[in-house]
C-alpha cells in the first residue's frame, strides 16, 4: 500500500480515457491509484474493489445496476468513492444488495455521491474509521419488504456520517452493533419506516440531524451512552410513529433537541438513568410517554408547549424526575416573581391514564366532560401518580 | 257577517267554550261581556285564528276560516295588552306592519293624528308608556281600513281624552259600515257603544241580544246593574230565556 | 315565503341592534384575538377555539333561543293577527335569530383571522370546517330552543329544560360513551362509537373537527377506523348531513307544534 503511493497514477475511464470500462480500470489499478470516470452511463453489473484505490466521477458518471445487481463491493481498506451517481440497484429478498457495500474496510470514505433508486444505498459491514459524507440518497420505496436502508451499518466502529440526505428508503440510517460513531448534520426525511433506527450501538453521538416525516419516526433500542443533541424530530405523525422511541436505553444524554408535531415526542420503555434536558416539545400528541419500567430519568429545563398530552404513563408509581421545565398547560401563579411557579405542576392528565387502558376513549378528546374530569383530578389527584409533578415549573419559556 | 257554529274548546281538562253559536251582525258593534275566565278572549282569539277550536265552524261572509290566514286581511285587531318588538322605533313598527300588508296606498292615519303620536315617531317602543303603546295598537288596528275590527279592552290604560277619541272613532267607523266585536269591563262604555251584547258565562252564551233589551228585562237602571244581576241571579236568567 | 322574508328583514334589524347580540359577537372576537396573542399559531388557535365553540355555542344558542321566543311572544301575537301564515312566522323568527347568531359568531371569530392575514392553506379548510360546525350547532340548538319554548308556556320550565338538554349533549352523553367503552372493552366498539357520535351533534362536530386535525394518528386502530369513516368524502358528507338533520328535525317538530298552538 505505501509502496504504491510513490507510483500512484490516474486511470481514466470513458471518453478520451484509456479505459472504456470501469471493470478494466479496476483490474489494472494498483494501491493508491485513482480511477477517474468521465460522464456517461456505465452498465457493468457487479464490480468489486480489492485494492486501496480512489474512484471518482467527473461530470455525471452514472453506474447503473439495471435493477439486477449490487453495484460496487469494496473489500479493501483506504478506498475513496466520490462524485459518482449510482442508480437502479437490484432488489433482492435474499441478499442485501447495495449501491456501495464496504466489507471489512478501514479508513475508507464515501463522499458526495448521488444514489437514485438504490435498494440499499451505502452498506458497511465489519468496518471501521470510515467517513460517509455529503451523499444524497433518494429511493422510491413503496413497500417495506422490497425496500432497503439508506445508510446501513452492521458491526462497525468509529464511523463518521455527516451531511448526508436520505429520502424514501426503508430506514434512513440503520445501525446494528456499531460503536463510537458520529452522526452529524444528516437529513433523513420521508422514509418508509424509521428515519434512524439502531440497536446495540453504544457510545454514538447524534448531533444536528433532522428526522422528519418518517412513517415510524426514530427508534433506538438496547443501547448505552448515546449522545443526542440539537436534532430535530419533526412531523412523524402516524398510528405507530414516534419522534423517538427509546427502548432499553441507558446512561444517555438527550439535550437541546426539538420534537415538533409528532404523535409521540419521546416514548420510553425500560429506559433508565438518562438526562433529557433543554429540549423543545411542541405540538405533539404526547410529548413524553414513559412506561412504568423506565426509572431514574431526569427531565429538566425542557419546554412543553401545546401538546395534547404532556406526560403519559401507565402506572400510579413514578420513578422519574421532572424538574424546572416550562409547561404551557401550567396555570399556576408566581407571587414572589422569581420565575418559578408557586404550586407544582402535574403533567399527567387523568384522561391520559384512561386511554392507556381504553384507547377507544380517545374519541372523547376535548370533550367538555373530559375537561371537567381532568380539572377535578388536578385538584385532588386520586388516580394519577401523585409524585409525578414538577415542583419548580417555569413561568416563561426556556430559551 | 260572522257566523260561529257549535264551537267547542278545551284547555286540557278545562272546558272553555261550550257549543257556542253566534252571529255577529255586519255594521254593528257587538260587545262580548262576562266575568273573568268566561271565555271571552278565547272566543275572540278563535275568530282571529290565534286559538284553534276543537270543534265547530267559524265563517266570515259565508267563507269558512278554520286554519286559514288570508281572511285576516279584513280584520283589525287590538289585543288586550299591546307589546311590540322593543328595539324598533314607532316609525319602524308602522313600516313593518305596512310592509306585511304590501304597502297599501290608502291607510287610515286618523287616530295617529288624533293621538298626536307624531312626536313619538323616532322613539324606540321600549321607551313608550303603556298608554302610548295602547294608542299605537289602536292605530294599527284601524290602519288598513279593515271591514271587521276586533278590540279586546280597547280603552284600558287610555286617558279620558284618548279614550273618548277612540270611542268617537269607533262610532264613526260603525256608521261607515264597519263591523265591531269588542270586550270591555267598563259597562258605561259598552252602553254608549254597543247595540248588541253577548253575555258569556262559564263558556256558554247566556244572553245574546240588544243592549236595551237586556236592561229592560232585568229591570235595572243601566247595563252595569243588569249584568251584575245576571251574574248573581240565575232565576232572572231562565225567565229571560223563556221570553 | 314572502311573509317570511319580511319578518326576517325586521328580525335582522331588531336583533342586530340588541346589546346581547353585539356582546355575543364581541365575545368571540375577544376570545379569538386573545388566543392569537397568547397561543400563537393558526392550528393552536383553531384547536383552542374548538373547545370553546363546542361548549359555548350550544349553551348560548339554546338559552338565547328559548329566551328569545318567550320575549317575542307579543310580537308573535301581533304577527298572528296579521294576514300571515304561522309557518311563515316561525320560519321568519327562527331564521332571524339563527342567522344573526351565526353571523355574530362567524364575524367575531373570522375577523381576527382576517386581521392576522396569513392563513395557511392547510388550516383554511380547518377554519372553514370549524366555522361550518359552529354555524350548524347554532342552527341545531336554536331549533331545539324554539321547540322547547313553544312547548312550554312557563318560561322557568322552558329555560330549565334548555339547560338540561345542553347538559345532556355536552356532558352526560359523553359519560355514557365512556361507560359503554368501559363495559364493552372486549368487543370491537368502533362502529358503535361512530354510531353514538352521530347521535349527538356536539360529539359529531367535535369528532369531525378532531379528525380534521389528524388526531386519529393518536388513536391507533380506533383512530384508523374513525379516520377511514370521517375523512372520506362520504363520511364528511354523512356527518354534515346528519348535523343538518339534527337542525331540521327539532325545527319541524317545533313548527308542527307552533302551527297547532293556541295563543
Amino acid at each position: 500500500m505505501y509502496a504504491g503511493v510513490a507510483s500512484a497514477k490516474d486511470l481514466i475511464v470513458g471518453k478520451g480515457g484509456e479505459f472504456s470500462t470501469i471493470r478494466s480500470a479496476i483490474e489494472s489499478a494498483q494501491d493508491g491509484d485513482r480511477i477517474i470516470i468521465k460522464s456517461g452511463v456505465y452498465r457493468e453489473g457487479a464490480l468489486e474493489i480489492h485494492r486501496s484505490i480512489t474512484l471518482t466521477g467527473e461530470g455525471k458518471a452514472v453506474l447503473d445496476g439495471e435493477n439486477k445487481f449490487q453495484i460496487l463491493t469494496v473489500k479493501a481498506s483506504g478506498v475513496t468513492i466520490s462524485n459518482l451517481t449510482f442508480e437502479n440497484v437490484g432488489v433482492s429478498y435474499v441478499q442485501d444488495n447495495a449501491a456501495i457495500k464496504l466489507i471489512e474496510s478501514y479508513n475508507s470514505a464515501v463522499i458526495d455521491n448521488r444514489f437514485r433508486n438504490a435498494f440499499f444505498g451505502i452498506y458497511l459491514s465489519k468496518s471501521g474509521f470510515c467517513t460517509i459524507r455529503g451523499n444524497d440518497l433518494i429511493a422510491a420505496a413503496e413497500k417495506e419488504a422490497s425496500s432497503g436502508n439508506g445508510i446501513h451499518l452492521w458491526n462497525c466502529h468509529d464511523i463518521t456520517i455527516e451531511n448526508n440526505s436520505i429520502q424514501h428508503h426503508r430506514d434512513g440510517i440503520y445501525f446494528e452493533f456499531v460503536k463510537r460513531s458520529t452522526i452529524t448534520g444528516n437529513h433523513s426525511i420521508g422514509n418508509l419506516r424509521y428515519g434512524l433506527h439502531f440497536m446495540f450501538s453504544d457510545t454514538c453521538v447524534y448531533e444536528d440531524n433532522i428526522f422528519k416525516n418518517n412513517s415510524a419516526g426514530v427508534a433506538v433500542m438496547y443501547t448505552k451512552k448515546i449522545t443526542m443533541k440539537r436534532n430535530r424530530f419533526e412531523d412523524n405523525w402516524g398510528a405507530a410513529s414516534y419522534g423517538v422511541l427509546l427502548k432499553d436505553i441507558t446512561g444517555s444524554d438527550i439535550a437541546g433537541n426539538a420534537f415538533v408535531n409528532n404523535t409521540v415526542g419521546i416514548h420510553a420503555e425500560g429506559t433508565s438513568r438518562n438526562r433529557i434536558a433543554g429540549n423543545e416539545f411542541l405540538n405533539n400528541g404526547w410529548a413524553v410517554r414513559i412506561m412504568a419500567n423506565s426509572t431514574d430519568n431526569v427531565f429538566s429545563q425542557n419546554n412543553f408547549i401545546g401538546n395534547a398530552f404532556d406526560v403519559a404513563t401507565n402506572s400510579r408509581q413514578n420513578y422519574n424526575v421532572f424538574d424546572s421545565n416550562y409547561w404551557s398547560a401550567y396555570d399556576g401563579y408566581d407571587l414572589n416573581r422569581d420565575g418559578v411557579g408557586d404550586v407544582p405542576f402535574r403533567p399527567v392528565r387523568l384522561f391520559s391514564l384512561l386511554i392507556e387502558q381504553y384507547p377507544t376513549a380517545l374519541i372523547l378528546l376535548r370533550s367538555f366532560l373530559i375537561d371537567l374530569i381532568d380539572a377535578a383530578e388536578s385538584v385532588i389527584p386520586a388516580l394519577t401518580p401523585e409524585t409525578l409533578a414538577d415542583a419548580n415549573p417555569r413561568m416563561r419559556r426556556l430559551p | 257577517m260572522i257566523r260561529i257554529q257549535s264551537l267547542e274548546k278545551h284547555y286540557q281538562k278545562l272546558h272553555v267554550l261550550k257549543s257556542i253559536n253566534l252571529s255577529v251582525e255586519p255594521s254593528k258593534i257587538t260587545a262580548i261581556v262576562g266575568p273573568n275566565s268566561a271565555g271571552k278572549s278565547t272566543l275572540i282569539k278563535s275568530i282571529l285564528g290565534l286559538v284553534f277550536p276543537d270543534r265547530g265552524d267559524i265563517s266570515i261572509n259565508g267563507e269558512r276560516v278554520n286554519g286559514r290566514w288570508d281572511y285576516r286581511r279584513k280584520i283589525g285587531y287590538m289585543p288586550q295588552l299591546a307589546r311590540f318588538p322593543e328595539n324598533l322605533t314607532l316609525k319602524e313598527l308602522l313600516a313593518l306592519v305596512r310592509d306585511l300588508r304590501h304597502h297599501p296606498d290608502d291607510t287610515d292615519m286618523e287616530l295617529f293624528e288624533v293621538f298626536n303620536l307624531g312626536k313619538e315617531w323616532d322613539k324606540p317602543i321600549r321607551t313608550l308608556s303603556g298608554g302610548t303603546r295602547q294608542k299605537v295598537s289602536a292605530v294599527i288596528a284601524f290602519l288598513f281600513r279593515p271591514s271587521i275590527l276586533i278590540l279586546d279592552e280597547p280603552t284600558a290604560g287610555l286617558d279620558p281624552i284618548a279614550s273618548s277619541n277612540l270611542k268617537d272613532k269607533i262610532l264613526k267607523e260603525r256608521d261607515l259600515g264597519k263591523t265591531f266585536i269588542l270586550t270591555s269591563h267598563i259597562m258605561s262604555e259598552l252602553e254608549e257603544l254597543s247595540e248588541h251584547i253577548v253575555f258569556l258565562l262559564e263558556g256558554k252564551i247566556f244572553f245574546e241580544g240588544l243592549t236595551d233589551e237586556l236592561v229592560r228585562y232585568t229591570g235595572e237602571r243601566n247595563l252595569e246593574r243588569a249584568i251584575a244581576t245576571l251574574m248573581k241571579g240565575r232565576p232572572v236568567w231562565t225567565e229571560l230565556q223563556k221570553s | 315565503m314572502d311573509g317570511t322574508a319580511k319578518i326576517l328583514k325586521y328580525e335582522f334589524h331588531n336583533i342586530l341592534r340588541s346589546k346581547w347580540m353585539i356582546g355575543y359577537a364581541i365575545f368571540f372576537l375577544v376570545i379569538t384575538d386573545g388566543l392569537f396573542r397568547f397561543v400563537g399559531t393558526d392550528a393552536k388557535v383553531i384547536l383552542s377555539l374548538m373547545n370553546i365553540i363546542l361548549a359555548v355555542i350550544p349553551l348560548a344558542s339554546i338559552i338565547f333561543g328559548a329566551m328569545y321566543v318567550y320575549h317575542s311572544r307579543e310580537f308573535i301575537e301581533l304577527l298572528l293577527s296579521q294576514p300571515i301564515g304561522r309557518k311563515n312566522i316561525y320560519w321568519g323568527i327562527y331564521c332571524g335569530l339563527s342567522l344573526t347568531l351565526s353571523a355574530g359568531f362567524v364575524a367575531g371569530t373570522g375577523l381576527p383571522f382576517l386581521l392576522e392575514g396569513v392563513i395557511d392553506a392547510e388550516y383554511l379548510s380547518a377554519l372553514m370546517l370549524l366555522l361550518t360546525a359552529g354555524v350548524l350547532l347554532t342552527w341545531i340548538f336554536t331549533a331545539l330552543a324554539f321547540w322547547i319554548a313553544v312547548r312550554y308556556e312557563d318560561k322557568v320550565k322552558g329555560i330549565g329544560a334548555a339547560m338540561l338538554i345542553w347538559m345532556f349533549f355536552t356532558v352526560v352523553y359523553d359519560g355514557f360513551i365512556l361507560l359503554v367503552i368501559y363495559w364493552f372493552d372486549d368487543y370491537p366498539l368502533e362502529p358503535a362509537i361512530i354510531g353514538m357520535s352521530l347521535a349527538n351533534p356536539v360529539d359529531l362536530a367535535r369528532v369531525m373537527l378532531l379528525l380534521k386535525f389528524n388526531v386519529s394518528a393518536m388513536m391507533g386502530y380506533t383512530g384508523a377506523v374513525f379516520h377511514q369513516f370521517f375523512s372520506a368524502s362520504t363520511g364528511l358528507g354523512v356527518s354534515l348531513s346528519v348535523l343538518i338533520l339534527w337542525a331540521v328535525t327539532p325545527f319541524l317538530l317545533g313548527l308542527r307544534y307552533f302551527q297547532k298552538k293556541d295563543f
